[in-house]
């Protein structure tokens, strides 16, 4: 009996330290990683290295036009991909029954997730530029317009790319709404779509945040499906473009130019630049910039959330 | 009987192909307390919920015979279900209040008919909140979250965010059951009062409760209606064998 118990004992005592051991591993690499940005990167963090274009062929001046192209994409990504995921997400959670083609689709979102992100890219070159691009100018008479690499095409297939991201989340926080509560909205004579809107909606939105944000990090940090779909090594200007009603004119992303994006930003500076040694730091500052783009995104997102978890009064 | 507000004719019940009610034919008086009792499971619940149409949200329940409410089939094709939901009010087990303000639970069936002005929103959660004897309680407390209030004040709040919609016909399903004596005692108290002015029907577990707050009572076991008498006469001298071994503790 106690040599049984002394067994259990030590093979719990190799289990739980070779996962601490394990653990505090993992954080080196982590902390070693983002020390090593950090301490490389930070020198050369200046106002003129955010706003300024890059100059020299890219060994001396900033990176602005990248952080701006960056933030737009993911802006326009936004608008497309969210009231998608959200609605298609409400479709598969509260109106679909489960059938064969439900349950196809289901497997379809989950598998999308697992795509390789260059295969998006290529499918956007295809589906986006060649086909609805090009489709869309002949129909507009528009010359070449759409149908040629752009910020929006870019935009479309990150948002085909987080779509998954947004709808699995959006799934997940409509499920955990509890059924009680449903009970209480139809017993009080709401119709399904009033009880999805005012009761089952609210109680989701953080849930559906943090798909936002997540899907925000993932897009921001992808290069590979943006490569062939208008962003660009260098450009003289800023994708801007000014919108005009009634007179008044505000300056807006303009959707049909191209972009500098800057994990692309990174990857050029780091393969096609003509001096290294130069290039160097502005590699690490680049990098560092976009990890604390990511870092500041997700504290947005939990920000967020607290508020709104308080607002539903459970903390 | 005095006038019969909800005329229920051979209804059957399906769960898929179990069989969860079967041939219920009951009258239920207008203004008068109703209670169905019965052991779990005896599909009094079911039956409550086939009244305002809830398992209608459930995809595998199947309904035969008719359920009329004033003489109206409420299983027509052609019926407003939640027309039918606003006239027939419904309190669950567990108090299931929104996550929001106790404000906004009380209105919400107003909102939902597009009332906006303030007045007769707070003019509403005034009325409801006094008929179900909390107004007391919850008067200075509008804005917090109802979640905040204790368990028998917020079943209290549902009750009165049901009485807000102005139901005529109000179905609880065992109101008190996860509540502690002294509020289970307020919620009877309340139950007697409302009665001048609504149908009542109350699913119960507690046969106390049910000689306490019902005039009339329906037994069912297994999905059948047992009996369906006056309450007195089901509690003191029951024609049925099982009826009295159940109202006397015997089985259940």
């Amino acid at each position: 009996m106690e040599l049984t118990k002394k067994k259990r004992d030590v093979s719990g005592f190799l289990l739980i330290s070779s996962t601490r051991i394990l653990f505090f591993f993992l954080i080196l690499i982590l902390l070693v990683l983002i020390g090593k940005i950090f301490i490389e990167g930070i020198g050369i963090i200046s106002l003129e290295f955010i706003f300024d274009e890059p100059k020299n062929n890219m060994t001396e001046g900033g990176i602005g036009p990248a952080i701006f192209g960056t933030i737009a994409v993911t802006v326009v990504m936004v608008l497309f991909a969210v009231p998608l995921g959200v609605f298609a997400a409400i479709y598969l959670s509260e109106y679909a029954k489960d059938s064969f083609f439900y349950r196809i689709i289901r497997t379809s979102i989950n598998n999308l997730a697992g795509i390789p992100s260059i295969v998006f890219g290529l499918f956007g070159l295809g589906f986006f530029i060649l086909f609805i691009g090009k489709n869309l100018d002949e129909v507009l008479e528009t010359g070449l317009l759409f149908g040629q690499p752009a910020l929006l095409w870019a935009s479309s297939t990150l948002a085909v790319l987080v779509l998954p991201i947004v709808i699995i989340s959006t799934l997940e926080a409509l499920n955990s709404v509890p059924k009680s509560h449903r009970d209480a909205s139809y017993g009080l004579g709401a119709s399904k779509w009033q009880t999805i809107k005012s009761v089952v909606l609210p109680q989701a939105r953080p849930g559906i945040l943090t798909g936002t944000i997540l899907a925000i990090s993932r897009g921001v940090g992808e290069t590979a499906p943006i490569l062939f779909l208008g962003c660009a090594f260098f450009l003289p200007s800023l994708p801007v473009a000014d919108l005009c009603i009634w007179g008044y004119c505000i300056p807006m992303i303009n959707p049909t130019e191209q972009f500098m994006y800057l994990a692309y930003h990174i990857f050029i500076l780091a393969t096609q630049s003509s001096n290294p040694t130069k290039s160097l730091p502005l590699q690490y500052g680049a990098t560092l910039v976009l990890i604390a783009l990511t870092i500041l995104l997700n504290i947005t997102a939990i920000l967020f959330r607290y508020k709104f978890r308080k607002s539903l009064g459970r903390n | 009987m005095k006038d019969v507000k909800i005329s229920i004719k051979n209804l059957n019940l399906y769960y898929g192909t179990k069989q969860a009610l079967k041939n219920i034919s009951l009258n239920i008086p207008s203004k008068q307390v109703t209670a169905f009792i019965g052991p779990s499971g005896c599909g009094k619940s079911t039956f409550l919920r086939t009244l305002n149409r809830m398992n209608d949200l459930i995809d595998s329940v199947n309904i035969t015979g008719e359920v009329l409410i004033d003489g109206i089939d409420i299983y027509d094709k052609s019926l407003d279900v939640v027309n039918l939901r606003k006239r027939v009010g419904m309190v669950f087990q567990k108090s299931n209040l929104f996550p929001k303000s106790v404000f906004e639970n009380l209105v919400f069936g107003l909102r939902l008919n597009g009332i906006r002005d303030k007045n007769i929103l707070l003019e509403t959660a005034e009325t409801t909140c006094k008929q179900a004897a909390i107004w007391d309680e919850v008067k200075d407390r509008l804005n917090e979250p109802a979640l905040s209030l204790s368990g028998g004040q917020q079943q209290r709040l549902c009750i009165a965010r049901a009485l807000a919609v102005k139901p005529e016909i109000l179905l609880m399903d065992e109101p008190a059951s996860a509540l502690d004596p002294i509020s289970t005692a307020k919620i009877e108290e309340l139950i007697h009062d409302l009665k001048t002015k609504y149908t009542i029907v109350i699913v119960t577990h507690n046969m106390q409760q049910a000689a306490r707050v019902s005039d009339l009572t329906a037994f069912f076991y297994i999905g059948e209606l047992i009996e369906y008498d006056k309450t007195t006469k089901i509690f003191t001298n029951p024609s049925f064998k099982q009826t009295e071994d159940y109202v006397t503790g015997r089985f259940g």
